[in-house]
């Protein structure tokens, strides 16, 4: 069984540069969803609120980081370093399993129940759903 | 108006910002990848929208969400197929499956939220 582990140092892998690009990057993305709603309303604007805009982003710098570490390491590690973002993607697609059970959490709970509650209801159901998966997962 | 594209994105930022550093703080990265589908971008969309229009409009964002969560699936799905089997760039991947996410999500949305 895999074990989960909190890494700190892969913190000091990030530029302050790749930090600031994800922030520009999820900020002009929330401030379009915000756009796309105005103008072609909640039906249309709610598809983008799970949009994968930060995605590629992320994917790219970590097969970047992969590539840094083999080359540092003497390694040709090309494939690796797609593998090892492939990993990532594979993780992500049990995430948005979760992300729906967020969205539907939200459907049902926003009309009848205040908003903190529905919103903090449907953070933790978006982690139990994802974590849940990616261990029965793990298991097989 | 632009003062409210600005709060959008600052919240907008902060808030993946914040879930992509949760994510790289985890290993291993099948674990850390969940955090590549946070709910970063809607947490801000959907606060905002409940404080200026509501909860109800806000939970029509969020059936909405239900089908882009779906074409998210079959994105992240897509990428970790391409690059596993096919060796593809991280690049090349996550912007062709893009394509999938608009096709998935908008199919959904003609198919089952337009009629509802």
């Amino acid at each position: 069984m895999t074990k989960i582990v909190v890494d700190l140092s892969s913190l000091r892998q990030t530029t302050w540069r790749e930090y600031l690009k994800r922030f520009l990057v999820g900020g002009t993305i929330t401030a379009i969803v915000g756009i796309i709603a105005r103008k072609f309303g909640p039906g249309i604007g709610g598809l983008f609120l799970a949009f994968p805009a930060i995605f590629p982003a992320s994917a790219t710098l970590i097969e970047k980081h992969e590539l840094e570490k083999k080359r540092q390491a003497g390694v040709n590690g090309v494939l690796r370093s797609r593998e090892v973002a492939a990993v990532d993607a594979a993780g992500a697609a049990m995430g948005s399993i979760g992300l729906v059970a967020f969205a539907l959490t939200l459907y049902k709970m926003l009309p009848l129940y205040p908003a903190w509650l529905g919103l903090s209801a449907a953070v933790l159901i978006w982690i139990a759903v994802s974590a849940l998966l990616w261990k029965i997962r793990d298991v097989l | 108006m632009w003062k409210e594209l600005l709060f959008r994105f600052l919240i907008g930022g902060t808030l993946v910002s914040v879930f992509a550093i949760i994510g790289d703080l985890f290993k291993p990265k099948s674990f850390a990848g969940l955090f590549g589908a946070a709910p970063s971008v809607a947490l801000a969309t959907l606060g905002l929208a409940i404080v200026r229009d509501g909860p109800s409009y806000a939970a029509i964002e969020a059936r909405s969400m239900i089908a882009g969560a779906v074409a998210f699936f079959v994105y992240a799905y897509c990428v970790s197929w391409l690059m596993m089997r096919h060796k593809v760039r991280a690049l090349v991947a996550t912007s062709v499956c893009m394509l999938m996410w608009v096709v998935v999500a908008f199919g959904l949305w003609f198919i089952w939220l337009a009629r509802a």
